[in-house]
């Protein structure tokens, strides 16, 4: 029987109604009083040196309010960066300054190089085009081989290469790896790129800043998903305000997918400019302006080589990697390639040895950073490519090879660095083979071939890592934050709880799934629980929702809070009921007496708490509120099996998705329905970064895919009905509710299985030497590939 | 967008009047128009506005040919052009339903995008371009990317289509525009065949004439298998090649010849 509330339910999301029925409250929905426009002037060319900005005509047009240049900005901190890498050699990272507004340089399209604020946005617009600049300029380097050759044209100046850092994973195994290379069997080697990405959430960025003159108070409304961290990074690297006079509000927020979590210059302009004009200052971002501000995703470009023995077992794992940094290092950019990606390099395999080399490059191209699953895509997309080509080189069955080389024992300690905690990776295929049909492939390939087209079948494996923590763990691997979440309970006289957490909501729907797991803790009904979330000044602390963290570590804090409300509201049961506090049970509503028909409900202990006549004062305080901080023993790790099965039209080359089918084990399941959507949105941007999406930029560094007329978003014909099960489940072992994580899994195990099931729909047409196709798989690109 | 000033004339002569001035802009649906203006990469002075002029209203036959006005939307013509299947299917095609229900017969001929629908579809048909002043045929019309016979503050009026014995339009579509990669639209006229390609040519909408020539002898889809087209005047672009461009036109052609009725 499926629940109809509670932990396992699938009631609809609340939210739902306010966001369809248009009532929804977005940063652009809010109009500060007396708000001014603000329209950034932004670099048209990659790279060139800024020898003047010269705004006196434009500061003289109508409506203008102030113009600020990087002048404004002086003795104001730059643009931070939250991740050092330390690189193979012992030595920091290059971190280059990033300025609010291009101090002396610009280094890409799209950098905000001067801010016009004015009475109407078209005002301000009208004179940033009378503003004159005098731009040399500079040749540009967007190719992260040719930024790192001998001579490249620098990006900083002031570094000594582009070379941001070169990093080695783990490097003390770097021998032992490549001596396991030349004992090896076979080896299979395989080139790719991991192409670049925009997220495009549909909401795009906004921020309005607003300054108190009376309080000396800051203000800033932002589309984040992680309003806190902002808070701090803002306030205490760029604008020197100290937390207790700055507040940072996030309310809904539409999509983020990684690209809002990173602090970025026009929200520190806005805070700055906010004070400076004394008016709120508000900035909407064009779609236009998204494509060349907001941070992007990917980038990578890989030589990955699997050695195995005679008997098919894999014996080492090497990775070569370029990963695009942009002209400037994004928020947690630095980690993306590094821990992030190369502490997946193991997958679901026992793999023995494994050598990860990065090299992060900057290039006149927009800043890159996390995008849903931030390097955990890219270490399965290589990882399960290189499986792919092993098993046909070697004639074996691809699922037999991976079953071969599954991971059975847990925990498990990779050479990667980390442990997992549980996991079950042959019962997820099997349901995998199961939910596919995989038995049926055959006699669907061959109505295929009689209709003219080409079929193929490709599977995969994933293990991801959420919830990053603990926290002393990613200080020591050079995370400049912690990595723990807060909860606050607030219960009222009456019964009804607040909760005020530190996870942002901004699509995943915790307004519906948290209440789900305290009704079922208190056993009261879920339209009792209110969820607050995403402003600095209601939540304690909150390091906020990416990494699929929200309910392994936010759920987890929530838990921890909801336990001590509990053991509060047991000592004043015990002594409204006269009884010890050991001896009282809550179920369904009530607290009881062991062993005794005594009881009292919920709202009487509440009621209680806050008119306490009949109290134990001298034990405890009156009222109900309690905080958790809750810093995870490890990360979750879920895992999971994927198959997808394609067409190809062998006369144009398309690809279309006739069947995708994913077996997922996300631990337990507090809402299947929100998570079948978590999984479904995963998927399908997943098989947008596969067949449709890529960021491009041409030689000059100008963005060719700058709009939606040549950035090819997934639409909903361009996907198939998903098969999706998530009822293997081997719970997490070290949170509380025994949770993993399901927000990236989709983007993180989709991409494999669709370039595996290109590649064998064209191997099935004879086409042997066609071992692997970059992504997007075009059209233009397959046809390309089939008339090789 | 800048300021503009806004008329909507009920006449064509009075629009042909409105438009006299240095700046005016015809505006149609506004669907190619409006999101320049946006981007502020057009900044006419003023903007007649065609959708108040009823004699450009109306899809018409009359004997072998089929008369869209110039003001007819998209959508109008999936609807009511059911004398001419292939062009109704096409205009309903075109875009998305936003598209369609705004976006013009006559604004679409007159921006004459190398990527869009109507230019193929017109020159297969040996469509006449009748303006406030004159009737153009549709092999004199098309010049070369975004650029027709069409003077400054012409008005294209109507469109008169020969409807064809058989007809059909394949259209391959650029992933992220879903405009045409590449569009054939080949008509079988009782005097031969007509073969028109969008999307493919940096001159623009061009008739395939050894196709033509192959299909007249032989209207099947074999009669055109061996024949090829010079990838070099093909645009080449991040969606696909010169090559794959001129691989497709004969892919579409024959599709379209094997689907024609
Ligand atoms: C999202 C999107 C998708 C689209 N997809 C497609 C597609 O798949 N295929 C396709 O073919 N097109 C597509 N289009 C373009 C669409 O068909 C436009 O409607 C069309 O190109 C222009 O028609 P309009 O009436 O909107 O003209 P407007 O935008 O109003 O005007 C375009 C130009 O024509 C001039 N003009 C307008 N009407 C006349 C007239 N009667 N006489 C003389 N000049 C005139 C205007 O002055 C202007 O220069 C798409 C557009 C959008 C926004």
């Amino acid at each position: 029987m499926p629940k109809d509330s509670g932990i396992g339910a699938s009631p609809k999301r609340r939210e739902d109604v306010r966001f369809l029925t248009g009532n929804g409250n977005y940063t652009d929905d809010i109009n500060a009083h007396g708000q001014a426009y603000v329209h950034f002037l932004r670099s048209d060319i990659a790279h060139g040196t800024l020898n003047s900005v010269d705004t006196t005509a434009a500061a003289a047009m109508p409506g203008v309010v102030r113009i600020f240049t990087a002048a404004d900005f002086e003795g104001v901190g730059g643009v931070p960066c939250g991740w050092e890498i330390t690189d193979r050699h012992g030595n920091a990272m290059q971190e280059p300054k990033h300025p609010v507004l291009a101090e002396g340089k610009v280094r890409h399209v799209g950098e905000p190089i001067a801010a016009v604020i004015a009475e109407s946005l078209e005002q301000a617009r009208d004179a940033a085009e009378a503003i004159e600049l005098d731009i040399e300029e500079l040749p540009a380097v967007v190719d992260m081989k040719a930024a790192v050759a001998e001579g490249s044209v620098k990006v900083h100046d002031d570094l000594t290469s582009n070379l941001c850092y070169d990093w080695g994973f783990v490097e003390e195994n770097r021998e032992a790896v490549n001596q396991a290379f030349q004992d090896a069997a076979h080896v299979t080697s395989l080139e790719l790129v991991n192409n670049r990405l925009v997220a495009n959430p549909m909401e795009p960025r906004v921020a309005i800043g607003e300054y108190n003159r009376s309080t000396d108070d800051s203000k800033l409304y932002t589309t984040s998903q992680n309003p806190h961290v902002i808070r701090l990074l803002m306030g205490a690297f760029v604008l020197g305000i100290p937390e207790h006079k700055l507040q940072v509000v996030s309310p809904d927020v539409g999509g983020g997918f990684g690209t809002k979590i990173f602090h970025y210059a026009e929200e520190a302009f806005c805070t700055f400019a906010a004070k400076a004009c004394n008016r709120p200052v508000k900035w909407t971002s064009s779609r236009s302006e998204a494509f060349m501000s907001d941070a992007h995703g990917r980038d990578h470009v890989t030589k990955i080589e699997l050695a195995l023995d005679a008997d098919n077992n894999f014996t080492a794992l090497r990775t070569d990697t370029y990963a695009n940094m942009g002209a400037y290092l994004s928020t947690f950019a630095p980690s993306v390639p590094t821990w992030l990606h190369g502490t997946l390099m193991a997958g679901n395999y026992k793999t023995p040895l494994i050598y990860v080399n990065v090299k992060a490059v900057f290039t006149n191209t927009v800043p890159v950073d996390a995008y849903r699953g931030a390097g955990r895509p890219e270490a399965t997309f290589q990882l399960e490519r290189v499986v792919d080509k092993a098993a046909r080189e070697l004639g074996v069955d691809p699922i037999a090879l991976r079953r071969q080389n599954f991971i059975t024992e847990f925990p498990y300690a990779t050479p990667v660095a980390v442990e997992y905690d549980t996991g079950d990776y042959h019962a997820t295929m099997d349901k995998l083979t199961e939910i596919a049909d995989l038995s049926g492939f055959d006699a669907r390939r061959k109505a295929s071939v009689a209709n003219g087209k080409l079929r193929g079948l490709g599977v995969n494996c994933y293990i991801e890592a959420c919830g990053i923590a603990p926290s002393n763990l990613v200080g020591q691997l050079g995370a400049r934050a912690g990595l723990y979440e807060s909860a606050t309970v607030r219960v009222n006289a009456t019964g009804g709880l607040v909760v005020m957490t530190g996870s942002h909501s901004h699509g995943q729907g915790h307004e519906t799934s948290f209440p789900q797991v305290i009704a079922d803790m208190i056993g009261i009904d879920e339209g009792m629980i209110e969820i607050v979330h995403g402003d600095t000044s209601k939540v304690p602390m909150g390091m906020g929702t990416y990494g699929s963290r929200s309910l392994a570590v936010g759920g987890s804090a929530m838990v921890r809070a909801t336990e001590k409300i509990i053991a509060k509201a047991k000592k004043i049961a015990a002594h409204l009921m006269e009884a010890a506090d050991a001896d009282i049970e809550l179920k369904d509503g009530e607290f009881s007496v062991a062993g005794t028909d005594k009881s009292v409900a919920w709202g009487d202990v509440t009621l209680a708490a806050y008119v306490p006549h009949n109290y134990p004062l001298e034990d405890i305080e009156p009222g109900l509120e309690e905080t958790a901080f809750y810093d995870p023993a490890n990360f979750t790790y879920p895992s999971g099996a994927y198959a997808c099965e394609v067409e190809v039209d062998p006369d144009t080359g398309k690809v279309s998705i006739e069947r995708f089918s994913a077996a997922d084990d996300f631990g337990n399941i507090v809402n299947p329905m929100i998570v079948d959507g978590q999984v479904h949105g995963g998927i399908g941007q997943g098989i947008g970064q596969a067949l449709l999406e890529g960021c491009v930029y041409d030689e000059d560094g100008q963005l060719l895919s700058a709009s939606f007329m040549d950035y090819a978003m997934p639409r909903a014909d361009d996907v198939p009905f998903y098969s999706v099960d998530h009822s293997c489940q081997t719970p997490c072992t070290h949170n509380p509710l025994g949770v993993k994580g399901c927000g990236e899994a989709g983007a993180i195990g989709s991409p494999p299985s669709v370039v595996n099931a290109v590649v064998d729909a064209l191997q099935s047409a004879g086409k042997t030497d066609v071992t692997h196709i970059d992504m997007p798989l075009s059209p233009g690109r397959i046809w390309a590939a089939l008339n090789s | 967008m800048y300021n503009f000033e806004f008329e909507k004339p009920s006449t064509v002569a009075d629009a042909v009047a409105a438009l006299a001035g240095d700046e005016a802009q015809a505006l149609g649906g506004g669907q190619t128009l409006i999101p320049t203006m946006k981007q502020r990469l057009a900044s006419p002075s003023k903007l007649v506005s065609l959708s108040g002029i009823t004699e450009m209203q109306g899809v018409q036959r009359e004997g072998a040919s089929l008369t869209i006005g110039g003001a007819v939307s998209h959508a109008d013509v999936a609807a009511q052009a059911t004398d001419y299947p292939a062009l109704a299917e096409m205009a309903g095609h075109i875009g998305d339903p936003a598209v369609r229900n705004r976006g013009t017969i006559g604004g679409s001929l007159a921006n004459n995008d190398p990527s869009a629908d109507y230019p193929a579809a017109a020159l297969a048909s040996a469509a006449t371009v009748v303006t406030n002043a004159r009737e153009i045929a549709a092999d004199d019309y098309f010049q070369g990317m975004f650029d027709t016979a069409l003077e400054d503050g012409e008005i294209i009026t109507g469109v008169k289509f020969l409807v064809p014995q058989a007809a059909n339009y394949q259209k391959f579509v650029q992933p992220a525009s879903r405009f045409a990669l590449v569009g054939v639209f080949v008509a079988k006229h009782a005097d031969g065949v007509r073969v028109a390609v969008t999307g493919a040519s940096e001159e623009g909408v061009f008739r395939w004439s050894e196709a033509e020539a192959a299909l007249d002898a032989d209207f099947s889809a074999d009669a055109i298998a061996g024949l090829t087209l010079d990838p070099s005047g093909m645009i080449g672009d991040l969606h696909g090649t010169k090559e794959y461009r001129a691989h497709l036109v004969g892919v579409m052609t024959k599709r379209a010849v094997a689907a024609a009725d």
